[in-house]
């Protein structure tokens, strides 16, 4: 039967107002049994059961579901029946707006799509941009390592933040204040670079905005050095505890199969077993030139998300000290007309300069017509870039395929037989960040 | 991004040429764009060329959307092909072989309809509602077909392009009129 759009009912509805084979469709498909399994609980005489069963809402507004996600719970005493997330309460049409916004103006807008990894959404913004402009290979090599740096610390200081929110979602409320800490550390540094904690629009079409300040070199080896000896800080406060163990092993478990239908990406790919990272697999930036190993789980519970989170916290350590190593001398940023405005000491001597500069900020750089979509690897999964553009200096359309709209989609399924205490863990464990859920 | 064995003819960062090159995989022109390939497949072969190339390896739809090309009907398209409105975007992946594929499908206007991807990649399920949502298009055999970012009762859908920017007036629910 061909079924029409409705514009009604985002919702779960209750068990009463459906007929057995809507039920087994809802149970089968939104909750993805399997079609025999869903088929059974079809079956089965629902009339009695209506009174032991009761639909309640967790959020928009409940503190551990980081943000303003709704989930509507089918509850049959303390246990999780069905599940479905509802979102859109943070939907402020980034797209839309991505559509209105030069190329050169994007960067202002996806940062605050993911608000946690901002600079791992300019950079794929970015990138996407420079293949429609076809100069992705001229990038200088200064600046592809300092991005490579910026997109791993940001990486680090995505994950500390979520070893404080996990901690703080299953009670262990220092590890909160911890994972903070760190995180601000992290985020010191990028003020130091970029001016901001958050929302750089630091990495840009052709480049970056700036070169590296001085003493740039000490204050990342000062963070290498302060952080292993946290990091064994958080193994004894949580990693080795039964208390952390017993709330998170076995809980939230979704299998390689499942979490591949899903389309699900990151570290609830890699819990499952998947070794599947497009840093490694399909490498951008200089990626394949640095040494670091792909972190997976075995059992795809929330312990293995937690323990990929804390171990690709080192492998990405591992990575900023090669970089370190590494970081070519040259420009941060191509010097190319049409994208580039000319250097602000040019501006003071030369007329043409400033209508230049005047002119690429006021109506930024046209972008030949095409489509790409350019994919990297966020703390969250595969984020990717689709731009089409019409040969305007603002794409005509601009789509994000933002990891945590996906991934959110195995909730129900994580959740499906489990308890309403776990719920908080499973959530958490997914790390959503609603900003891009919603976008 | 994407290198795979179809192109390797193509010159790379030549534009202009690619368009004339016609290939075909599963009896879709093949197109290649900036080095990824693209296959515009017809709307009536949608869910069967998806399902022919998850067996060639391409198990993982990693996107969805869709782009409303009002405003830019001239686009380039391979012969064969005409262009209308509404255009839904998938992209996948294969992740033995490395390599991602594009489709792109021509949904018109007046028939804004495409059948759901949901049977073959589940994962799909939100990123249809959303282009449903954004756009219009309805997907047939989809199992839960309601909007997913704008509220129930929303007029319209924003990502169209005669849908304006600013200036809407804020619909809230149950506001009196």
């Amino acid at each position: 039967m061909s079924t029409l759009a409705t514009e009604g009912h985002q919702e779960m509805r209750p068990r009463s107002e459906i007929t057995a084979r809507e039920l087994m469709r809802e149970l089968g498909s939104v909750l993805r049994l399997s079609e025999a399994e869903a088929a059974k609980l079809g079956e089965l005489p629902d009339d009695g059961d209506e009174d032991q069963t009761m639909v309640i809402n967790m959020g928009p507004q409940h503190p551990s579901t980081h943000g303003v996600l709704r989930l509507m719970l089918e509850l049959k005493g303390e246990t999780v029946l069905r599940c479905k997330p509802i979102i859109g309460y943070l939907h402020t049409g980034m797209e839309k707006t991505g559509e209105q916004l030069t190329f050169m103006q994007g960067g202002t807008n996806v940062t605050r799509m993911d608000y946690l990894s901002p600079l791992n959404n300019e950079l794929v913004f970015s990138m996407a941009t420079e293949k429609l402009l076809g100069i992705d290979g001229d990038i200088p090599e200064r600046a592809v390592w300092m991005r490579m740096l910026l997109s791993e610390l940001n990486r680090m200081s995505s994950h500390l933040l979520f070893m404080a929110t996990n901690g703080m979602d299953l009670g262990a409320v220092s590890m909160m204040i911890y994972g903070w800490r760190e995180r601000e550390e992290v985020l010191r540094f990028f003020q130091k670079v970029t001016g901001l904690r958050m929302n750089h629009n630091f990495v840009r079409p052709g480049g970056l905005a700036a070169d590296l300040p001085a003493g740039w070199r000490d204050d990342v080896l000062r963070l290498l050095d302060m952080l292993p000896e946290r990091l064994e800080e958080y193994d004894i406060l949580m990693t080795g505890q039964p208390i952390w163990r017993e709330r998170l092993q076995g809980v939230g478990v979704i299998t390689p199969t499942e979490a591949l239908a899903l389309g699900a990406t990151g570290p609830i790919l890699r819990s499952t077993g998947v070794e599947w990272d497009l840093r490694r697999d399909q490498p951008y930036l200089r990626y394949d030139d640095v040494d670091f190993d792909v972190v997976v789980g075995t059992y795809g519970d929330a312990f293995d998300r937690y323990a990929i989170r804390l171990n690709e916290i080192r492998e990405s350590m591992k990575i900023v000290r090669q970089i370190l190593d590494r970081m070519p001398e040259g420009d941060y940023r191509i010097q190319d007309k049409k994208v580039t405005p000319p250097p602000r000491a040019r501006i003071d001597e030369s007329m043409e300069a400033l209508i230049h500069h005047f002119k690429i900020f006021t109506e930024g750089f046209r972008v030949p017509e095409g489509e790409v979509y350019v994919a990297i690897e966020s703390p969250r999964g595969e984020i990717g870039c689709y731009i089409a553009s019409d040969g305007s200096p603002t794409p005509y359309r601009m789509h994000m395929r933002a990891p945590s709209f996906v991934n959110i989609q195995c909730l129900p399924h994580m959740m499906r037989g489990g308890l309403v205490a776990d719920a908080v863990a499973v959530i958490s464990s997914v790390d959503p960040v609603l900003g891009e859920v919603d976008r | 991004m994407s290198d795979t064995p179809q192109d390797t003819a193509t010159a790379d960062g030549d534009d202009g040429a690619d368009s004339t090159a016609v290939q075909e995989l599963h009896g879709c022109p093949l197109t290649d764009s900036r080095g990824q390939d693209v296959l515009h497949v017809g709307r009536d072969r949608w869910v069967e060329v998806v399902k022919l190339l998850a067996d060639d390896g391409y198990a993982m739809c990693v996107d969805l959307t869709g782009v409303d090309y009002s405003r830019f009907m001239d686009r380039e398209l391979p012969s064969g092909v005409t262009p209308e409105r509404f255009e839904v975007v998938a992209n996948l992946l294969d992740m033995s072989n490395r390599r991602r594929i594009r489709l792109r499908v021509q949904v018109p206007e007046n028939d804004a309809r495409l059948d759901s991807l949901f049977d073959v990649h589940p994962g799909t399920e939100a990123m249809e509602r959303e282009t449903y949502d954004m756009f219009g298009v309805s997907f047939d055999g989809h199992p839960d077909p309601s909007r997913i970012l704008m509220p129930e009762d929303w007029d319209g859908h924003p990502l169209r392009k005669d849908y304006g920017a600013g200036a809407i007036p804020v619909q809230f629910k149950g506001a009196p009129t």
